[in-house]
């Protein structure tokens, strides 16, 4: 089930998105999120899908592979999706015993499910093109200014991505582990939440000994080496601007500056096209 | 009870660009009381073919016959397999997890559903076997020494009185002596309790000492399948699947590049001696 998840994981290709720099793809995509949040009219939604399906089309990620982490948040969605559609209050459409159903509500729901949509498939995008390294790499260097209030920015990056690369790890070890206790008898399936609690302490135990083990290890072997935090460490791959990330750069703003003007705007195409009561109204 | 791969096949990643084939159609029969020494360099497939046939990977073609039953059948109960296949993983120490060492060594035998007097014997008998004395048997195992670790997580598989033992390199990390000690524990197991034993090693020289049976492995095949003189015949394949030849025979080799007669199918030390001394005299 674990490897469902494509929500996080990194996907191997040459493509333009991937060699793009972290930073402005976590730029870019935080600015995209807050945006999806801002606006409220379909000419938007349109101009989001279309960026979104561009960048899709760019980084090479089989769109199969990205809709597979779509099936992890598939409770949430259905979850908003009868909230809203039951409890938005408005002019009615349906009505049956205690629930009613709204046109407000419906309209609400669809919008629900395009922004979440668009919100896990922009935020898989970037995971799935960024290596856990560039991303910490470009947090980093992003906050780097947040150092004057005294915020250990290097030491939380170093952190960051240790605790990334450690998954991997941990998870390999957990299957050797559950083999080992398997072969001596233990069950992991069992149906009493009881004695399937109690059948993880062979598991649990082993695990956080190995993690503790290792992460001493890990310190012993970074202090080796000569490592005494971001004092003074330079980059063996510093972060520099190419001019694909300018580009980039000019794309988000122009993006921006589309969906405002459309946001503006919308207000008098809306009710230039629809007078009331149109069944085009419905989607304003 | 013997062990019956039949074309044996393992896939990893299928259908991804990651996709591998860790085995790659293996049949093989294995009778019991056999001392099988299993070799292949790193990344040969030599773990996930013991994982297969002691039944806690799922082949991707192919099954494995223990006692003429189809373990992988959709009706057959692998649990019913456990203990009975006893399997010693690679560094088995980092298993342990209870707060002593007599109480680690019971879990096996306990899952099998043995009452509490034979649950305690087992692991008794079982702590005896593998060495260790009375006072460790109250410590918790993580203060315990490496080697004695070792020899716990040992006894916590032999206490459910395994038919088959598979270990994967059980020496690993041990000194010399702590290396002859475990060997011998096991060749013991073999010798006087007639137990099937799987051992999988990087150590050519402890393979040639103690085992009957060699079977190579090279990247998922099973290259060769024979007695250890005849497969340290095979140098330059051998050589060509990373592996090596014993010491012992490497030198036998270097004395007759030298000039002096000798036979060069020597695999331990005792037999090295006995041809230089049949002719220098």
């Amino acid at each position: 089930m674990l490897k469902d998840v494509t929500l996080g994981q990194y996907y191997q290709a040459d493509s333009v998105i991937h060699r793009l720099d972290p930073r402005v793809k976590l730029v870019g995509t935080l600015a995209y999120m807050i945006s999806l949040f801002v606006f409220n009219n379909i000419f938007c939604y349109a101009v989001a899908i279309v960026l979104l399906a561009v960048v899709i089309a760019l980084s090479k990620v089989p769109v199969g592979y990205m809709l597979k982490g779509m099936r992890a948040v598939l409770f949430i969605m259905v979850f908003t999706v009868v909230f809203n559609v039951f409890f938005t209050s408005g002019t009615n459409l349906v009505e049956f015993w205690i629930f009613h159903i709204s046109k407000e509500g419906v309209r609400m729901a669809i919008f629900m499910v395009i922004r979440l949509t668009l919100l896990i498939i922009s935020a898989s995008i970037m995971t799935l093109t960024t290596t856990p390294n560039r991303l910490t790499d470009g947090l980093e260097k992003i906050f780097r200014p947040l150092k004057i209030f005294k915020l250990p920015v290097h030491e939380i990056a170093m952190m960051m991505s240790i605790a990334l690369r450690f998954i991997p790890i941990l998870m390999e070890e957990a299957d050797k582990i559950m083999k080992a206790q398997t072969a001596r008898g233990a069950k992991f399936d069992s149906k009493k939440f009881t004695e399937r609690a109690k059948s993880l302490i062979p598991l649990i135990v082993p695990l956080f000994i190995s993690a503790f083990r290792r992460a001493s290890d890990l310190a012993l072997a970074m202090e080796a080496r000569g490592y005494h935090g971001g004092d003074g460490r330079t980059k063996l791959y510093p972060l520099k601007y190419a001019s694909r990330d300018i580009i980039s750069y000019l794309i988000l703003i122009l993006y921006i500056a589309i969906i405002v003007f459309l946001g503006i705007m919308s207000v008098r195409i809306i009710s230039h096209l629809t007078p009331d009561n149109s069944y085009l109204s419905f989607f304003f | 009870m013997p062990i019956i791969a039949d074309h044996l096949t393992y896939v990893y990643g299928a259908k991804t660009s990651l996709q591998t084939t860790a085995i790659d159609d293996i049949s093989v029969k294995i009778d019991d009381g056999q001392f099988i020494g299993l070799i292949g360099h790193t990344g040969s497939g030599k773990t996930t073919f013991l994982q297969l046939i002691s039944g806690l990977v799922k082949p991707t073609g192919g099954t494995v016959y223990i006692n003429g039953e189809d373990i992988f059948a959709k009706d057959f109960d692998l649990h019913s397999i456990r203990g009975k296949v006893g399997i010693v993983f690679q560094y088995p120490e980092h298993q342990l997890f209870e707060e002593t060492v007599f109480k680690d060594v019971c879990f096996g035998p306990k899952n099998m559903g043995c009452d509490q007097k034979e649950t305690e014997l087992r692991a008794y008998e079982a702590l005896k076997l593998v060495g260790l004395e009375d006072e460790v048997f109250y410590q918790s195992p993580f203060d315990l020494s490496g080697g004695q670790k070792r020899r716990v997580a040992i006894a916590g598989v032999l206490s459910m009185k395994p038919q088959v033992l598979i270990l994967d390199e059980p020496t690993a990390g041990l000194d010399p002596a702590g290396r002859k000690e475990i060997l011998g524990l096991i060749e013991k197991l073999c010798r006087e309790q007639g137990m099937t034993i799987i051992l999988v090693s990087h150590s050519m020289d402890d393979v040639a000492e103690y085992v009957d049976r060699i079977l190579v492995m090279n990247d998922g095949k099973l290259e060769i399948d024979a007695t250890p003189r005849e497969v340290f015949k095979h140098q330059q394949e051998l050589e060509g699947f990373g592996l090596s030849l014993p010491q012992v025979t490497k030198a036998m080799i270097s004395i007759k590049e030298s000039g002096i007669p000798v036979k060069t199918d020597a695999i331990t030390v005792e037999e090295a001696v006995n041809e230089i001394l049949r002719v220098l005299y």
